[in-house]
Parts: structure tokens; sequence; C-alpha cells
């Protein structure tokens, strides 16, 4: 581990920038953010997720055939392929927001396996939509989710969760009147509010201009960093993929290329790039 | 989350919506006054034939109020797909639909609670020394309603044409409350007024049938 | 290949031929047994005879609105999608068989009391049920994928089933409080009414049964053709 992680910030020191100023950037969790929600080996340590053959079937389509993968913990993965290839799809079969239609997903935490109802505590996701309510105001939105997840005290962990985004001064505006910047850090801040060991971010820098673009990039490697494990669908280059220790390629539901957790992702990701600017001209 | 808290979280959370705008309310308020106007020139408004056609006129108007103000139950959820947001909480599916159940129906007693008086007053009909009973009815009544209504209102989100899919869907179904709940309030208006029991058993047992349905499987309309 | 899809068309002819012809058979005798053998009614005479097929048509569509419910749960519980093949096919089946209650009772209604239409407790449950299913028909026809179709109208299946006793109950403690002429036999029936009833009820379950498996493996075929269609055009690319 010592050693790719010296690996890794020759990675972050030449792919991410300066974050923009007056943002800080949010942090998976720390001592101060209440008492521990009884996760095990220690609390910045993240998730590993095994897929065993999963498939998924909408109809007749087959949106995943036999996906067989394991992402370790602490794991920074880049899903790269076109639309229609089962990024989408596989993401939400891991935030159990879809049921495979055949195969197994299993999650553990050190050295135990984890049960439904723990892992749904431990998972933050950043999906296509923002997933907050338009006619609630900010602190409205990140207090309803704190009470769902069952955090204490719900009030101040939204207000703490409001700072690292940048939003605090917006706390009382309703999400209506925000800009896509502002909604998109207000989405991650939802994502991180139980402090999550397993990140899921579905296409995050879509809409977002080049500043908001750096500050996610920036806000990736302090999470990886963090020991967070982080899964994330991208679209081509961008300053998301700063922090990425691992790609894996999807092409019609099936594992085309992976970098595999030791290897060089760069190579996948510059074949993925190369693959869309082809079609893209080719069309 | 229990279940009892993570409902009592979502019914808060609609409450407030609901109330920051209160655009729903006011619609479904305006919207039965036109109902109850238009209805006054299909008949004689006397005091007896108001007793007659009255209650049912006024069910009816509930129903046709209720089958529109349950659309925007989850067509909400999907302006920022926020019924993801929901299933990624580590709650049971059933608090989100049963807190949704909970709001629609205080919404939905709450016009009828306000337009009584208005009823009573243009149809010639005294409802205080009834007041009680009516009340009942009306909870029991519109207990079916707001179930049936947020099942199929999630039902509907998940097709096309569902503004004009969910009247379809409900009408039918509801229509065994209209005829207890008119039953029972026309028993309530007579000299001398009268309580039924077989209506209101009828009532309460269409309420539970549809609970237990709606616990058993409304959470499979929540999945993908 | 279509294969891939878990639920199968049954394989084996549409219909076998026996089974043809024994519902041709009960349809033969029991046609026979209304129109010809059974005693006349003292009352109403001729037209009487169309009540063996109304109310074995109401029994029988009753019949098929519970393999829906059936259909629906099993959907519910094994997602194989053959059971919404069932439900489908046994819904259009109950609202044909309940659009035949709705034309025999007005021919029936007419010498009779001179009227087209009584909203009779019988009548007006048919009429209810018949707006009901074809409700979940054109549910249906609004949801454009397999898989999120059969789910959510095999929940309104359901409740439309569950509904089924109640609107029975509601419309019939109603009339009894509000009267109205009943189409029916008011009375109780001649025995050998009875018999002819019986094998009327046989035959119309008969042809319920030939028409639903008709209808499921038209079901079962349309699926098969979708995912032909579905590789071919992603073959052609």
């Amino acid at each position: 581990m010592p050693g790719s992680a010296a690996a890794r910030s020759n990675y972050c020191a030449n792919w991410s920038r300066a974050e923009p100023s007056g943002v800080s950037t949010p942090q998976t969790s720390s001592p101060t953010n209440g008492p521990s929600d009884g996760r095990n080996g220690g609390p910045n340590s993240g998730l590993t997720v095994r897929f065993s053959g999963i498939e998924k079937r909408y109809g007749m389509r087959m949106a995943l055939r036999g996906v067989s993968l394991e992402i370790g913990a602490g794991e920074c993965v880049a899903l790269v392929g076109h639309n229609g290839s089962g990024k989408t799809t596989l993401l939400k079969i891991t935030a159990l927001l879809a049921r495979p239609s055949k195969g197994q997903l299993t999650f553990s935490s050190g050295n135990s396996t984890l049960s439904s109802d723990d892992i749904k505590h431990r998972i933050g996701m950043v999906a296509h939509n923002i997933l907050v309510y338009d006619e609630l105001t900010a602190e409205e939105n990140l207090v309803f989710f704190a009470k769902l997840f069952n955090l204490p005290d719900p009030v101040a962990r939204a207000r703490q969760s409001l700072e690292p985004v940048g939003l605090s001064r917006r706390a009382s505006d309703m999400v209506r009147t925000f800009s896509r910047g502002m909604r998109q850090r207000l989405a991650i801040a939802r994502a991180l509010l139980a402090s999550p060991q397993l990140l899921l971010f579905d296409e995050p820098a879509a809409g977002l201009d080049p500043e908001g673009q750096q500050w996610l990039g920036a806000t990736l490697s302090k999470l990886h960093a963090q020991g967070c494990t982080i899964i994330m669908s991208t679209h081509g280059r961008n300053e998301t993929q700063g922090s990425v220790t691992r790609a894996i390629r999807l092409e019609a539901g099936e594992v085309t290329h992976d970098s595999g957790p030791n290897g060089d992702p760069y190579g996948v990701l510059a074949l993925a790039a190369v693959r869309e600017t082809a079609e893209g001209d080719a069309r | 989350m229990s279940l009892v808290h993570a409902t009592a979280t979502i019914l808060a959370k609609e409450l407030r919506t609901e109330f920051r705008s209160r655009e729903l309310l006011g619609t479904t308020i305006v919207f039965v006054l036109i109902v109850i106007v238009l209805f006054s020139f299909t008949f004689n408004p006397t005091s007896s034939e108001s007793r007659r056609f009255g209650p049912g006129l006024l069910w009816l108007a509930f129903l046709f109020a209720g089958s529109l103000m349950l659309q925007p139950s989850f067509l909400r959820e999907q302006t920022n797909d926020t019924l993801a947001a929901l299933r990624l909480a580590p709650i049971d599916p059933f608090s989100i639909l049963a807190g949704k159940m909970a709001a629609n129906f205080l919404f939905l007693l709450l016009v009828e609670l306000i337009l009584l008086p208005v009823f009573a007053v243009l149809y010639n009909i005294a409802i205080f020394p009834i007041l009680a009973p009516l009340v009942l009815v009306l909870a029991l009544g519109t207990i079916g309603l707001a179930t049936t209504g947020t099942v199929f209102s999630a039902v509907a989100a998940q097709a096309r044409l569902r503004e004009l899919l969910l009247p379809l869907l409900l009408l039918p179904v509801l229509a065994p409350v209209l005829i207890a709940s008119t039953e029972a309030t026309v028993g309530l208006l007579r000299d001398p007024s009268e309580l039924s029991p077989v209506w209101l058993t009828f009532l309460t047992s269409f309420d539970v049938v549809f609970l237990t349905a709606a616990w058993l499987f409304g959470e499979y309309l929540l999945e993908e | 290949m279509a294969g891939e899809s878990e639920s199968r068309i049954p394989s084996g002819p549409a219909i076998s031929w026996p089974s043809v012809l024994v519902v041709f058979l009960l349809l033969a005798a029991a046609s026979y047994g209304a129109l010809i053998k059974a005693p006349e009614e003292a009352t109403m005479g001729l037209v009487q005879r169309i009540f063996y097929f109304h109310v074995s048509s109401a029994w029988t569509g009753f019949i098929a609105f519970i393999l829906v419910f059936i259909g629906s749960i099993a959907y519910l519980r094994t997602r194989a999608l053959k059971w919404d093949w069932l439900s489908v096919a046994s819904a259009e089946v109950g609202v044909a068989f309940f659009t035949v209650v709705l034309v025999t009772g007005p021919i029936w209604a007419k010498p009779v009391w001179g009227i087209w239409w009584t909203w009779d407790a019988r009548l007006t449950s048919s009429f209810l049920l018949w707006v009901l299913f074809v409700s979940y028909l054109i549910l249906r026809t609004l949801v454009d994928e397999p898989e999120r179709r059969a789910m959510v109208a095999a929940v309104f299946g359901i409740f439309a089933t569950l509904d089924i006793p109640l609107v029975y109950f509601s419309i019939w403690w109603f009339r009894t409080q509000h009267p109205q002429p009943v189409i029916g036999n008011g009375g109780s029936l001649d025995g050998r009414m009875w018999q002819v009833l019986m094998l009327c009820w046989a035959a119309t379950l008969g042809v319920m049964a030939l028409l639903i498996r008709i209808r499921y493996r038209l079901e079962a075929m349309r699926m098969e053709v979708d995912a032909l269609r579905l590789e071919a055009s992603r073959n052609s690319r």
C-alpha cells in the first residue's frame, strides 16, 4: 500500500490543479463528525465490492451480461464505455437501487461480509439527477436525508455538510434557484452526509464548467486519499480522472478491458477515448 | 430506522412542501367549489332534494378532486429522481408509500372539512347536529381514497398519459367507497339521523383490505 | 438468441384438436339444452332461454378475473413473464365474457320489462367489473417496457380483483335499500333448468380455457418476435 500511495500522489501531482478559491473539499469522515457509525476496520477504510456473474435484463434487452469483478477497498475505479454499455446499470445495482436478474453482489468491510441493512448506510451516490428536492432549501434537504439515514443531530450534521461544498451561505435558499454547479455540489454533500465508505458517481462532470470540473477533480482526490472506495462512470477525458487507480471498460454489458487493481488505468482510459472519437467521426 | 419514524419524517417533508406553496390545496379547493356550483344547475336545490342528491354529488366531487390531486404525489419525485434518493436511504420502502398516503389523507380531509360548511350553506343542509358522525364517514372514506390513490399514483407515474390514467384507474376501484359513503351520509341526513353500521363496517373493511394490499404489494412499484 | 428470455413459448400446437372438439360438443349440447330441451319458463317465455348463457358468462368471466389475480401474484413472486401472459389473456377473455353479459342483459330485459336497462345488482356489478378490467387493459397499453408493464399491471390487477367482492357487496346492499327490477329468475330454478345451466357453464368454461390458451401463446410469440426484431436491428449495424 505505501508504494502505491507514492505512485498515486505522482498522478495527483500531474493531473489535479489548485482548488478554486474559497471552496474547500469535503471529507468522507473525521473524528469530529460525531460518534462512530459502528464500522469495522477504522474510520477511513473503504468497502470491498464483489460482483459474481451479474446479469441485468430489461425486457428483451440485456443491459449487463455476466459481469464478475472485485473492487478492493480504497480503489478509485473509472467505468468507461459508450451510452448503453451498462455503466449506469452497474452503478444502480451497486447502490442497491436495482436488483440483478442473475448473479450475486457482496460487500465487505475489513474482514466481515455485510448484510444489506448495513450497506445502505455506507454508500453514497451521485447520480445523473441531483436527487434533492427543488422545493426545499439546501439545509432542509440535508436535514431530511440526515434523518432518513438515522444520523445523530441531523441539523448540525446538515450545516456541517454544507460548508465543504461551499454552500453554507445559500443554506436557506431553495434548490430551485441554484445553478447547475451548485446543484451538483449539493448532490455531493447529500451523498457524503453519512460518511460513506463507498462512493458511486454517474458521470459527475457532465454539465459542469471547467472551474466546476477542477473542483470536482480535487474533491475526488481528497476523498480517495482518505481511503474511500470510489466507482465512477466517466465519458472521455476530464479533470476527474486524476485519482483513478483502475479503469474498467464496458461494452454491450460486458467487461472488455480491466486494468486491474495494480495496473495502469491510463491505457484503458486512452483506448476508450480513442474508440469514442472514432465512433463520433463515423457517425 | 423504524417504519413509523421514517413514515413520520416523510410525512413531515410532504406537509412542509405543500404548506409552503399551498398551490395544490388551493387549486383542489377551487376545483371542488366549481363542481359544487355546476351541480347546482342539474337539479332544484330545495331542502328535500338536496338531502337526496347532495351527498352523492359531494362525494363525487371529492372523488374527482382526489383523483386529480393525487397525481403529483409521485410525479414530484420524478423531477430530480428524488425517488431514487428515498430508496437509497436505509428505510423500509413501504414507509415511502405510507408517508405519502398519510400526507394525502390529511390534505384531502382538510379540503373536505373546508368545503363541508360551504356545501351545507349552498344546499341548505344542516350539518352541525350530525357533525361528529359525518366527520367519521369522511375520514373512513378518505382513507380508502388516499390509500388506493397513492398506490395508483405510483402506477400511473410509470405509464404514459398519466393525467388521464389516474382517474381511469381510481374511479372504478373506488365505486364501493362512493356507494358506501354516500349512503352513510344520506342516512345521517335523514330525520331521525341514523349512522348505518353496515356501511361503516363496509368502509372500514375496504380500508383494511387496501391498506394491507398496499403494504404487501406496494413496494414492488418502487423497484427498478 | 431469443432464448435468453426466461419464459419460453409453450411447445406444441396452439390448440389440440381433441380439446377443440370437446368444447364444440359441449357448446352444441349446451345450446341444444338451453334452446330446446329446457322447460319453457312460465312468465317470460322464449327469451328467458338467454338466461343460461347470461349467467354462465357472468360466472365464467368471474373465474377469468380470478386467474388474473393468480397470475398477478405469481408474477410478483417469481418474475417469470409467463404469469403476466396468463394475466393479460385472462383479463381479455374475462372482458369478452362480461361483454356478453352486458349485451344479453338488455336483450332479455326489453321484451320482459319493456326497458333496455335496469340498474339491478348483477348487471350493475358486471358493468363496473367490465369497466375495471378495461382500465386494466388500457393501463397495459400505456406502458412500453415488458417487465415494467407486467409489474404495474400485476399490482393494479391485484387491487382490481380484491375490489370485486367489495363491488358486489356494496351494489347488492345498495339495491336492497333501493330496489329495482331484477334481471334474473327471481324465484328458485326447476331441477332440469339447473342441469342445463350447469351444462352451459361447463361449455363456457371450456371456451374460456381455449381462448386463454390461444391468447397466452399469442403473447408469448409477440415477445419472441420483439426479441428477434431487436437482435436483427443490432446485427444490422
